[in-house]
């Protein structure tokens, strides 16, 4: 199958007075599995829609193949798409489903018959073509959705939160094989969801959207490990925020003196977002430090010290059991920290109100200026 | 518990299940009380009897379909699109709905007959007429620009009801226009048309007022006025006719109800959007607006008929009155203010009874486990079917001889039975609003008065009711209004001039060319008792909504 790309370019749209998107740009590369994530009203549904031709972006371009296709109606781009609600004809039969969007294609017979045998089985539903829609469980309708979507061999798929209507065994179980099967076709796939866990599991790349503004565009690892801002930072994961002063600053590194834990140097700064700092000043000034609650170890007040890292005291004041690892809350002096401990046999724990000293990775610190 | 759900099923039984069943029981019987289907062979020896019933078979499908091309285009227009004839109509739909059927008729004759308005104009500018009011077509024309609002609104809450992902899920793979509305929009939206359409059908199957006043004798339900009123009340094929009207209106229900419960689908799904409305191009918003501009001055043009000939001096053979007087109305208060207070009395106490009927067993049905309670609800919705002529030849023929204890006065002869009749007519609707109501009230507002120490009784009065104060005036309203314009039971059920409704007494002026005058004055006057009706319900449940709104809906 050709493998197709998309370009959105410096996409903008305003319903009414709101802006609902702001200048987005982003590449899809041929085959490649993107997923846009973002909180609901962040406009990726609505990007998603622009891209199959529901809505017109009233600024920029988007590019399918090469091919401007800005002001194409949606039945002439091609771009197949699963809705959140499935959509369903509940008058027509699973087969029938299926068979619709070659019908209007206007494919012959038994060419057509073939075909929506064969996405039936690619689906694994290939016995259930004489059902009624409402006769099928929430996942198998799923299928059905995504058969009848990929039958009329789309040059894009677009999925819209394809998972949120399923329990959650069911989601992870969905997730993977629509992964799985997006390899087979090599189909270029965007898709929209809210939930992280998700995007992160499955994107070859993502955006991260906030209110209309594309945060951050790359691969999982590198939004979780080295996030561009702090929502970003915030909406991957889970993060801890601390108020910081920025002491000295030598390009992308800088010293800075986080409150309630004290002076860590060398520690990484994101990339400024347009119209931010100069970048090149060593300029003392406010900022954000930030890390993860993996990079805290926590160890009773009588342990060995250890060298090369920044340690601080504190109190226990939550616990949280998650299974494979324990979340704590702990104070040190203004501020609460999250901590995650793995749990393996053996490993010490922690009562709400004992003290406790946290020692912090200085590697794992980065630092959002304002 | 026990005793309010015997009080109504003794109503129920009396008042609609025996009189329908003596009518079947007397087409089935011989004179000496053996069963036979000779009267049914009878029947079908007659021509008249033969044509009258593919006449009637003509006119409801005829008028099905034109009700039908009238409606789907407007239920359609402003569901889907944007522009702002959408409020417009709206309105339409309730438009003709306020005015009789039969009152609209002489209106329609008098714009569109064979020496109407429209046909004088024509001939003085072109030099042909055309026949729209002539025959059964005149029947067709009158029935279906009077109950396409049925459709209209039945199917305009069917297409709000589609999920937009569903028409974009069609778009997405490539169907549009018109082969959009074809293969998903209207199978979607059919049980709403089905719905809308079987009412239509079995409206006009059973109406009597049009037909007479156009004259066109030769249909069922004026067969059958007629063989009571001048052959006797022992005339068997009354009875036969009577029969056969149930059993087409039964049928048009039972596969209306086999369409709806079949494809119960349509309804919004989690996660899924409205439908989002889009632009008309040019052209299309000028074929919407010339559309319904059309079809607005049709339903207008009995109204204005009416209004213009209440208002006339004289009015024959020209396009508009030759002088105006108030004259008509005059009369009309003068000769018939009796039948404006005996309309609002009978409607006002079958609308009161109705209420009360409506309520009890809407809160036997979801509240209690009262046995046989389903029958109960599936009775009172039954007599949806049951045509408004057959209903009083079954009273006539059940309380034959029955005089009122104490005196001599034959309980056939009093208005009682003419308000009885609307009450039952009337009940589906009252009852449908009523349960409607009662399920906006969740159980447990009820069950937390009863745990602060409140009787069934005390809740009921101090909870219940109050929560479903809009709903039930909903229902009165709407058994009111519909009560003022019934003609065919009134027709049959008065027995004398002073006991006579509005719309008796416009039927009675309408047999005259110099009653006209007066009658249309009449008619104008059941419009605005009716129009002042429906927009009051409108404003109180309006405002009984908003208040409740937060409280009633957890």
């Amino acid at each position: 199958m050709n493998k197709v790309r998309v370009e959105c370019h410096r996409i903008g749209l305003t319903f009414g007075k709101t802006e609902v998107l702001r200048d987005v740009s982003i590449d899809i590369e041929p085959g490649e599995f993107f997923a846009l994530l973002g909180p609901s009203g962040s406009g990726k549904s609505t990007l998603l829609r622009l891209i199959a031709g529901f809505n017109q972006q009233q600024h920029g371009s988007v590019r399918i193949d090469g091919a401007d296709v800005s002001g194409q109606p949606p039945w002439q781009r091609n771009v197949g798409m699963v809705f959140q609600s499935y959509a369903l004809w509940p008058h027509l039969t699973v087969h029938d489903n299926v068979a619709f969007g070659l019908v209007e294609r206007k494919v012959a017979k038994a060419e057509r018959e073939r075909r929506v045998q064969a996405a039936l089985e690619l689906v694994g539903l290939a016995a259930y073509g004489a059902r009624r829609p409402n006769q099928l469980s929430g996942g198998q309708q799923q299928r059905v959705a995504l058969a009848r979507t990929i039958v009329v061999e789309p040059r894009v798929l677009l999925l819209d939160e394809p998972l949120s209507n399923l329990d959650r065994t069911l989601r992870v179980q969905m997730r993977q094989e629509l992964l799985a099967l997006q390899r087979r076709l090599g189909l270029t796939t965007i898709f929209v969801t809210h939930d992280q866990e998700e995007a992160m599991s499955t994107a070859d790349r993502m955006a991260v959207l906030e209110h209309g503004v594309v945060q951050q565009i790359g691969t999982p690892a590198e939004l979780y490990d080295r996030p561009a801002n702090a929502f970003v930072a915030g909406f991957v994961g889970t993060m801890n925020f601390l108020p910081a002063d920025v002491m000295a600053r030598r390009g992308e590194r800088v010293d800075v003196e986080i409150e309630g834990v004290g002076r860590v140097d060398d520690v990484e700064v994101a990339p400024a977002v347009a119209g931010g700092s100069d970048g090149s000043a060593s300029k003392a000034g406010k900022a954000t430090a930030s890390f993860r609650p993996q990079a805290l170890r926590m160890v009773a007040p009588g342990a060995a010290h250890g060298g090369g890292c920044v340690w601080m005291t504190g109190v226990v004041e939550a616990v949280e059991f998650l299974g494979e690892s324990t979340r704590y809350r702990v104070r040190t002096g203004p501020h609460a920290l999250t901590v995650d401990q793995p749990h393996h046999a053996g490993a010490v724990s922690f009562d709400v109100d004992a003290s406790v000293r946290l020692r912090l990775e200085p590697g794992r610190v980065r630092v959002f200026c304002e | 518990m026990w005793l309010a759900g015997g009080l109504v099923a003794a109503f129920v039984l009396l008042f609609l299940v025996l009189p329908v069943a003596k009518v079947f029981v007397t087409a089935f019987v011989e004179a000496d009380g053996a069963p036979t289907l000779g009267h049914f062979e009878a029947f079908f020896a007659q021509g008249l009897m033969r044509e009258s019933f593919f006449n009637s078979l003509y006119v409801a499908v005829l008028s099905t379909l034109f009700a039908a091309l009238i409606a789907v285009p407007l239920a359609y227009f402003t569901v889907r699109f944007e522009f702002r004839g959408a409020a417009l109509i709206q309105t339409l739909g309730v438009l003709p709905l306020v005015m009789p059927p039969f009152v609209g008729a002489v209106a329609l004759q008098l714009v569109f007959g064979r020496s109407g308005s429209i046909n004088l104009l024509l001939n003085d500018a072109f030099g042909f007429t055309l026949p729209i009011m002539d025959g059964l077509n005149g029947v067709v024309f009158v029935e279906s620009i009077h109950y396409f609002p049925f459709i209209l609104l039945n199917l305009t809450v069917s297409l709000r009801n589609i999920d937009g992902a569903m028409e974009e899920a069609a778009l997405n793979l490539g169907c549009r226009g018109f082969r959009l509305f074809r293969r998903v929009v209207f199978p979607l939206a059919m049980p709403g048309f089905v719905a809308g359409a079987s009412l239509v059908f079995v409206k006009v199957f059973d109406d009597l007022g049009t037909p007479l006043v156009l004259g066109q004798t030769n249909m069922l339900a004026p067969q059958a006025y007629l063989r009571i009123t001048q052959v006797g009340l022992e005339d068997p094929l009354g009875y036969v006719i009577s029969v056969i009207m149930i059993v087409f209106s039964i049928a048009a229900m039972a596969v209306s109800a086999g369409v709806v419960r079949g494809n119960d689908y349509s309804t919004l799904q989690k996660g899924g959007t409205g439908v989002r409305r889009r632009q008309l191009g040019p052209l299309g918003t000028f074929a919407a607006y010339g559309w319904i501009g059309a079809v607005l001055l049709l339903v207008l043009s009995p109204h204005i008929g009416v209004l213009l000939l209440s208002f006339a001096r004289v009015w024959s053979f020209s396009p508009l009155p030759d002088a105006y007087t108030l004259a008509h109305y005059a009369t009309v208060f003068q000769d018939s203010s009796g039948m404006i207070t005996n309309t609002l009395l009978y409607c006002g106490l079958a609308a009161g009874l109705d209420v009360v009927l409506g309520v009890t067993i809407a809160y036997l049905l979801f509240r209690t486990r009262l046995p046989g309670r389903r029958w109960l609800d599936a009775a009172a919705t039954a007599s949806l079917a049951v045509p408004g002529i057959v209903l009083a030849i079954g009273y006539l023929r059940l309380f034959q001889g029955v005089t009122i204890p104490g005196t001599d006065t034959l309980f056939t002869s009093t208005w009682v039975l003419i308000m009885l009749a609307y009450a039952v007519r009337r009940l589906p609707y009252a009852l449908r609003a009523c349960v409607a109501a009662l399920q906006q009230v969740h159980v447990s507002l009820e069950e937390a008065a009863e745990s602060l120490g409140a009787t069934p009784l005390t809740t009921i009065r101090r909870i219940l009711v109050p929560l479903m104060a809009g709903g039930i005036l909903a229902g009165f309203v709407t058994s009111f209004i519909t009560a003022a314009v019934e003609l065919s039971a009134t027709i049959m059920l008065t027995s004398s001039e002073s006991q006579a409704p509005m719309s008796y007494g416009i039927y009675l002026y309408m047999q005259s060319v110099a009653g006209r005058g007066p009658g249309a004055a009449l008619g104008v006057l059941a419009i605005a008792v009716v129009a002042i009706g429906t927009w009051l319900s409108y404003r109180v449940a309006e405002r009984t909504g908003n208040r409740f709104a937060a409280s009633a809906k957890p």
